[in-house]
Order: C-alpha cells, then sequence, then structure tokens
C-alpha cells in the first residue's frame, strides 16, 4: 500500500500548510503588485540562491493577517507603499527593528521610522500635472493655490479614500493646522470640473481629453502614461519650490515581530537599500530611489529636479484618521 | 413520533450543526467587535458620512431590485412562451452575461463612456468639444451596470419557473377570456413568483455586497464606510460592527423574500407543444429588439471592449505564468463546487427528512455567509482560523496547519458560497413528491441504493447548476483568494485585482477577458443542460 501512503502525503501537504520550512528562504506579504516586485526578488535568489515566496494583498487585510499569524508567523516581511500605512503596521506592534549600518548608510533618516521598523526602498512625488495646452507654468506655484477662483472648475482629483491623498492632507495640517488646511481643501472640492476619479490615470486622462486643466498625481502614473505616449500633452509641475518643497512619499519594508527567517531577511532588505537592488526596484515603476546614491531611471530623471518636502514622512500615519476626517467634513469623497 | 425515526432525525445533527458552527464562527467574529465601541469613529461617521451612504444605498438597491425584475422578468417571459425571431439563441444567449464580474462590467463601461473614453472622443470630433453629455460616473450608471450584470438571477429563476408552469395553465387562463397581458399578470405572474423573489433577493444581496463596481464608479454606499474604516482608520472592530449592521439588513431580505415564497404555489407541469404566444409584426420586432439589446449592451459590447484592450495592451502580458494562472483558477473552483455542493445537498436532505426547528436555524445559519461584503467576511474568517489554529491545531501538533493552506481557503469558499449552492439544491429537492422514496422503499429498495437510483437521478440537473454557480462564483471571488491563498496560488481574480488597483484597465482585459472565457464553459453547460430538458419534453 506504499502508493496510496505516498499519495496521502502528498495530498496532506497541499491541503495543510506549513510544509517544513526551508532554511534559506524570506516570506514577504506585498500590497506591492507582483509584477513591481518579482524582478528584484528574482535578481536576489539569481545571486544568493535563497528563495522568495510572497502574496500581494491589500495592505489591510496583510497586517491583519501577521497581527492574527501572531508568534507562529509566516510572513518575515511586509512590504507596502505609503509611509501611512507603514507608521500604522509600526503602530499595531506587528514589526520589530532591523538594526543594520549598512541600511543606516543607505537610506536618509528621513526616510525610515525612527524606531527602525522600517525603512524606505522607492520615492515617488505627489505632484501637479497640467495640460500642456490650456495651462501656463507660471500659473501654478503651490498646492494651497489649486484652491484659488481661477481654478474653478479646472481641477480634477482622486478619491480621498486612496491614501495617497491622506498622506498629503496629514502634511498639510501638519503645516498650516487643521482649519486652514479644511479652507484649503474646500477650495480644491469648489474648484472640482467632475466628481473625483478612482485612479490617477483616470485625473491624467481626464487632464488630456479637456475634462479638467491640472490636477495632483504620483509621478510614476504620469511616466506610465508618457512612456505610451511621448507627445502626452500633459506635464508635472514641482510646486512650494519657494517653501517647504513638494510632497514625498515613498514604499518601504520592514520585518515581523516574529519573523520566521530573521537573519536571512536582513540580508535581504540590506541588499535591497543597496545599488543593484535600487536600481530595479525604482525603475520598474519609473520611481526615485530611496538611496541617494544611485541615480533615477534616465526617464524619471528627465521630469527635472526639485526641492522635496523635509517633514519626516512619519507624519503621514500620525495624522491620518485626522486627515480623513477633515477630508470628509470638506466634502472630498 | 417514534424512537426510530427520532433517532435517525439526530442523525442529520451533525453535519448541519458543523457547518452552522463553520458560518457562526466568522460571524461570532463580527459580533465580537461590539465590546468597545469607537465615539470618535462612529460620531464622525454618522455626522458627515451615513446620512449619504444610506441614502445612496437605499437608491441603488431599489433601483437594481426594479431594474433586475423588469428585466429579468420580461426576458424570461418572452423566451419561454413567445415565438419571435431569434428567440432560439437569444434563449441561452441571455444567460451568458453571468459569466462577467460586476467590477469587469463596471470597468469597461466607465472606460469605454466616461468623458476621457472613445465614444465621447469621438463624439466631440463630431459635434465640437463644446459637447457635455450626461455625467456616466453617476447613480444611474451604477444602477445600469449592476442590473445588467445581475439579472441573469432573475431571468434564469423565471424562466424555470415559466417552463415549469406549462401552457395548459396558460391556455386555460386564455380559455376563461384572459387577454395573454392578463394572463401574465393575474396568472403566470403570481405563480412564479418565488423564483421571481429569490432572484431579487440574490441580486440584492450581491449589491449589498459589492465593493469592485461601486469603487470603480467611486460611488459611496454602506459598504463604503465599511471599508473607509478599516482601510482608512485601521478600525476593525468598528468595520466589523458595520458589517454586522449590513448582515441584519440582509436578513431582513432573506425573511422577507422567505415569506414572501411561504404563501405562493408553484407549478410543475410538463411543457408540451408549440411556443404559445406566436408574436407578429411589429410586436415580433420590438421583442427581438428588446431581448438583443439587452445581449448586446450585458455581453456583447463588455467583450468586444475587452477583446480590443487585450489586442492593444493585455497581450504583451502574456507568458508562461499564465497556465499557471488559469489552472490554479480552475482547481480552485472544481474543488470548492465539489466541497460546497455535497455539504449543500447534506443539508437540503436533512431539512428535508428531519424538517425539526433546529434543523431548519441551522440550515438558514449556514446560508447567511453570502451575503457580507467579501473583504469583511475574509477577515473573519481568516481571524476564526486563526483562533482555531491557536486553540486547536497548536496544543496538539505544535504549529499552524489552517491558515495559509487550501483547506482554509476552500472552508472560506464553503462559507461564503453555501447559499448559491443551496437554493437550487432545496427547490430540487422539493420537486420530488414524498411517494416516490417512499414507493421506492416498499419496494425493497433502501439506503444507499435509494439514494443512488431514485434521488441521484433526478437530483442531477439541480446538482450540476449548483456546481457551476458555485463555479462561477469562486472564479470570480477576490479578497478571500487574495488573502488566504497558499503561496504561489495566484489565480485571474489576483491579478485583475493587481492590475485594477494600479489603474491599469487596459491591461487588466487579459486576465479578465480569460476570466470571462473560462466562466463561459459552465455557462453553456447550464444552458445545454436546461435546453436538453426542454427539448425532452418537448
Amino acid at each position: 500500500m506504499l502508493p496510496s501512503k505516498r499519495l496521502l502525503t502528498a495530498l496532506a501537504l497541499t491541503l495543510f500548510a506549513n510544509e517544513a520550512r526551508a532554511a534559506d528562504e524570506v516570506v514577504v506579504y506585498s500590497s506591492r503588485i507582483d509584477e513591481l516586485i518579482k524582478p528584484v526578488f528574482d535578481a536576489y535568489t539569481a545571486k544568493t540562491g535563497v528563495a522568495i515566496k510572497f502574496i500581494t494583498d491589500k495592505e489591510a487585510p496583510l497586517m491583519q493577517r501577521i497581527k492574527a499569524e501572531g508568534e507562529h508567523a509566516t510572513a518575515d516581511l511586509l512590504l507596502t507603499v505609503d509611509a501611512g500605512n507603514l507608521w500604522q503596521a509600526e503602530q499595531m506592534g506587528i514589526l520589530q527593528p532591523i538594526r543594520s549600518s549598512v541600511i543606516d548608510a543607505n537610506i536618509p533618516a528621513q526616510y525610515r521610522a525612527a524606531s527602525h521598523d522600517w525603512t524606505g526602498l522607492s520615492l515617488r512625488a505627489r505632484t501637479i500635472a497640467y495640460s500642456t495646452d490650456r495651462v501656463k507654468p507660471q500659473e501654478l506655484s503651490t498646492y494651497e493655490a489649486l484652491a484659488d477662483k481661477q481654478w474653478e472648475g479646472r481641477l480634477c482629483l482622486r478619491t480621498a479614500k486612496k491614501v495617497y491623498n491622506q498622506s498629503l492632507t496629514a502634511t498639510l495640517i501638519e503645516t498650516h493646522g487643521e482649519a486652514q488646511t479644511e479652507a484649503i481643501l474646500k477650495g480644491w472640492v469648489n474648484n472640482l470640473s467632475t466628481d473625483v476619479f478612482s485612479d490617477d490615470i483616470a485625473v491624467l486622462q481626464a487632464i488630456k481629453a479637456g475634462q479638467c486643466d491640472v490636477g495632483i498625481v504620483n509621478t510614476y502614473y504620469y511616466g506610465r502614461l508618457h512612456r505610451d505616449e511621448p507627445q502626452l500633452p500633459i506635464k508635472l509641475f514641482w510646486p512650494n519650490q519657494g517653501d517647504r518643497g513638494v510632497h514625498v512619499n515613498l514604499s518601504g519594508i520592514g520585518m515581523t515581530r516574529y519573523a520566521p527567517h530573521p537573519e536571512a531577511a536582513k540580508a535581504l532588505v540590506e541588499w535591497m537599500t543597496g545599488p543593484q537592488a535600487q536600481k530595479i526596484f525604482a525603475d520598474t515603476n519609473q520611481e526615485f530611489p530611496a538611496n541617494p546614491q544611485v541615480q533615477p531611471s534616465a526617464e524619471v530623471a528627465g521630469w527635472g529636479t526639485f526641492k522635496a518636502d523635509t517633514l519626516p514622512v512619519e507624519v503621514a500615519g500620525k495624522r491620518q484618521a485626522e486627515a480623513i476626517r477633515l477630508m470628509d467634513r470638506a466634502g472630498w469623497n | 413520533m417514534s424512537n426510530q425515526s427520532a433517532r435517525i432525525q439526530h442523525r442529520w445533527y451533525v453535519p448541519v450543526f458543523a457547518s452552522a458552527a463553520l458560518v457562526l464562527l466568522p460571524l461570532s467574529v463580527l459580533m465580537l467587535s461590539w465590546q468597545s465601541i469607537d465615539v470618535t469613529i462612529w460620531g464622525h461617521l454618522w455626522a458627515t458620512q451615513l446620512p449619504r451612504l444610506l441614502g445612496n444605498t437605499v437608491t441603488l438597491l431599489l433601483g437594481v431590485g426594479i431594474g433586475v425584475t423588469v428585466l429579468g422578468v420580461s426576458l424570461a417571459w418572452l423566451t419561454s412562451l413567445c415565438q419571435f425571431p431569434g428567440r432560439r439563441w437569444l434563449d441561452w444567449a441571455l444567460m451568458l452575461p453571468f459569466a462577467i464580474p460586476a467590477y469587469v462590467l463596471a470597468f469597461v463601461f466607465v472606460g469605454l463612456l466616461d468623458f476621457s473614453g472613445p465614444v465621447q472622443t469621438l463624439l466631440r470630433e463630431w459635434f465640437g468639444s463644446g459637447l457635455r453629455l450626461p455625467r456616466v460616473r453617476s447613480t444611474g450608471g451604477v444602477i445600469i451596470v449592476l442590473v445588467l450584470v445581475f439579472y441573469p438571477y432573475v431571468y434564469l429563476l423565471a424562466r424555470t419557473a415559466f417552463l415549469a408552469q406549462g401552457r395548459g395553465l396558460m391556455e386555460a387562463a386564455r380559455a376563461l377570456g384572459q387577454t395573454p397581458w392578463q394572463a401574465f399578470w393575474r396568472v403566470a405572474l403570481p405563480m412564479a413568483r418565488p423564483a421571481v423573489g429569490a432572484g431579487i433577493a440574490l441580486a440584492m444581496m450581491e449589491t449589498l455586497a459589492d465593493f469592485g463596481a461601486v469603487a470603480v464608479f467611486n460611488f459611496d454606499t454602506f459598504t463604503t464606510a465599511i471599508y473607509k474604516t478599516w482601510y482608512g482608520f485601521f478600525s476593525l472592530s468598528s468595520a466589523a460592527q458595520l458589517a454586522s449592521l449590513l448582515l441584519v439588513a440582509v436578513i431582513g431580505v432573506l425573511y422577507g423574500e422567505r415569506r414572501a415564497r411561504g404563501a405562493a404555489h408553484t407549478g410543475n407541469e410538463r411543457v408540451r407543444g408549440q411556443m404559445l404566444y406566436r408574436l407578429r409584426g411589429w410586436k415580433a420586432c420590438a421583442a427581438t429588439l428588446w431581448c438583443g439589446l439587452v445581449f448586446t449592451c450585458a455581453f456583447v459590447v463588455p467583450v468586444v471592449q475587452l477583446v480590443v484592450w487585450c489586442w492593444q495592451r493585455g497581450r504583451f502580458d502574456l507568458d508562461g505564468r499564465y497556465l499557471g494562472l488559469i489552472v490554479h483558477t480552475l482547481s480552485l473552483g472544481g474543488l470548492a463546487a465539489l466541497v460546497t455542493v455535497s455539504l449543500a445537498l447534506t443539508l437540503a436532505f436533512a431539512r428535508r427528512l428531519a424538517p425539526t426547528r433546529a434543523i431548519g436555524m441551522g440550515v438558514g445559519l449556514a446560508n447567511l455567509g453570502y451575503a457580507l461584503p467579501g473583504s469583511v467576511l475574509a477577515v473573519s474568517i481568516m481571524l476564526a482560523f486563526s483562533y482555531l489554529d491557536k486553540a486547536l491545531v497548536i496544543p496538539l501538533y505544535g504549529k499552524p496547519l489552517l491558515l495559509g493552506s487550501l483547506t482554509a481557503l476552500l472552508l472560506a469558499y464553503l462559507v461564503r458560497f453555501m447559499a448559491v449552492a443551496y437554493g437550487p439544491l432545496e427547490s430540487s429537492l422539493a420537486k420530488i413528491r414524498p411517494s416516490l422514496p417512499e414507493a421506492a422503499r416498499s419496494l425493497g429498495l433502501g439506503g444507499v441504493r435509494l439514494f443512488v437510483r431514485v434521488y441521484v437521478p433526478l437530483l442531477l440537473p439541480g446538482t450540476l447548476s449548483a456546481a457551476l454557480l458555485v463555479f462561477v462564483d469562486v472564479l470570480k471571488e477576490m479578497p478571500a483568494t487574495l488573502l488566504m491563498r497558499p503561496f504561489g496560488w495566484d489565480t485571474l481574480a489576483v491579478r485583475i485585482f493587481e492590475m485594477t488597483s494600479e489603474g491599469e484597465w487596459a491591461r487588466a482585459s487579459l486576465p479578465a477577458l480569460t476570466l470571462v472565457v473560462v466562466g463561459l464553459l459552465p455557462v453553456i453547460g447550464l444552458i445545454r443542460r436546461s435546453a436538453r430538458r426542454i427539448g425532452q419534453t418537448q
């Protein structure tokens, strides 16, 4: 009866989880999608032989799963976007600090958690996109100025449900306080040319089609559209160059509190902040490497240089709930 | 009641209560969330969100309810009782939209018709840029999309009911001097009410739970509040509280449907002869146009748009890994259908053979999973399994086995789609008169042989449609698959999620089109089966 025994074992292994964990593997829960992380992981596996297993989902369910698994953790690392999400993970107590001189040397302190619970991997600016047909760059100045009368019926925004807008609002609150931020947001909502969109690409397409003249988008969405269509009549504008600078957010990674392979995971994160991985990771999605020694791709560099807001990105997390409440009050859906 | 029959009844308690417990576990996770209430979040939601969202939800439910009824019943009436050009193929073609997930139709609709889409761009080229059309991402737009994806529930069930009523009844109504119109209103529709009601209830539960389609439109419903509370405020407990309120609404819908069904009688006559009403002239024309229009909007247009996008963008993503996605999708669908239908069949038999109050309640509970927003249910199930792992598996085995396993994912599908399988099984079991198995038993047929030789042949059609419905639903399912799939088990729905979450609608066309094609096979199976049944009786 040997064959049937083997069959049963095989079946049991598929039906139940946690087949013996290999020592040389790292497990990642990622809210960054397959095609944006696989190239980096494949490069690491090719170089070191360490296998990387991952699943993708939205950040909130992934964090809940890490929390539920507790000390019987499956995941070593949580990879996600936006400092707001990383800050939440830190608050939930599902991460542990990685103390590494390599990471400290590679990534500026502004883009890391003070607690060492997570580190940024790539940067993206959330900036103003404008129609080159209907807007002169001189007319633009700051995020705040988009609330002015001259933009009435000309602004497009993405939904306030997206964390990118919540983080932007959080930094506005940090800078201006609640009352003034609410006035700015009400100005934006008043200037909307149409209902808010469900994604940044739709905002850019609306600008292109003439539904509106300006919008606020993440740089890489512009990059994707621009790569397909070099004649795109839209350009990026870097606002607030006279004061605090452009709002910059990041994608980042942190080690789970009960990571089963902490050493291997730490080695992976260190490598991911280094030159080779930074290049692949940022270029795959047309982002800026978080490691300042690594140059962005020619395409990304072509958008011009800018002064970035130096607020620690953690502010986005600390003020996220406040920002959502304020956006709701301002009628930004 | 004799001792023996009481013992037989008790035998059913085990499977019924086990499945009820399985569903109760995640539901109790929801209920436990009420231990502490976050006043800040509730105060904020009440002040700025809930009145608007509740208004939106009620409008949506009414719109979708009326829409699916009008579409489903009128189409079913035309294709099952009238003769007009094209009826033969429209009869089955109108079921094809079943294979199109709501979120796919939503993003096709918005991508095609919104201001920056090809249609309006072309119109502006013709009529000048001053042209302003009604808003596409509006309440009306959402309702149209949801009606077009959910009407097949009503169509399928109403069609079966009209066919089962048979023509004798309609001929009798006609002989009594009723016009076809009167016969429809006074005889056919009242008799089809339970079927239509069940279809509407399914469509409404889907509407209440939908998040994907309304998110594409950025149309805020009650579900939006749940997601905002969880993903934005990171308060899973407040989100669970909101979800449990939604559950109460769903129980209301189900109760209403049961009550409506309880009072009605269904017909069960064999279909004979030719189609009853031969439509001519403008009437025939209008019937063809109406059915053709619905089919075009709900199926032809979205599929053509997906093909176009696929050709422009999606095909460049095609690589060796796609085969894996398809295999995973099909295996999960098939396994889940097998597991769910087996248990649903057990429940249906329990309900029939041991009609006690306790069994009735257990079965009712086991069917509740369908109407919760997928993500909330998925996370509740995940938490429940994690609890089981900690309470039972780890003390015995030393490490968790459930979470992250195929078993957990299949159980999650079971909890979610039990109602989908149970409905058709219960109704086809109800059609078997108790005298039939009694007669078989009196002829000395008992136990397994009774089951195999009497029940199996009679239940086969119902079982197949139950399995196909579950299969198609599992193919489309996103949140539980995302959260609980074993490593490497990416499916087509996972890929669609990844693309749409990045706003890459055109590239989502490849997995979406594959999903529609893969989902079509079972729908065609469903059609062939029901066509054969009609063929046999004609």
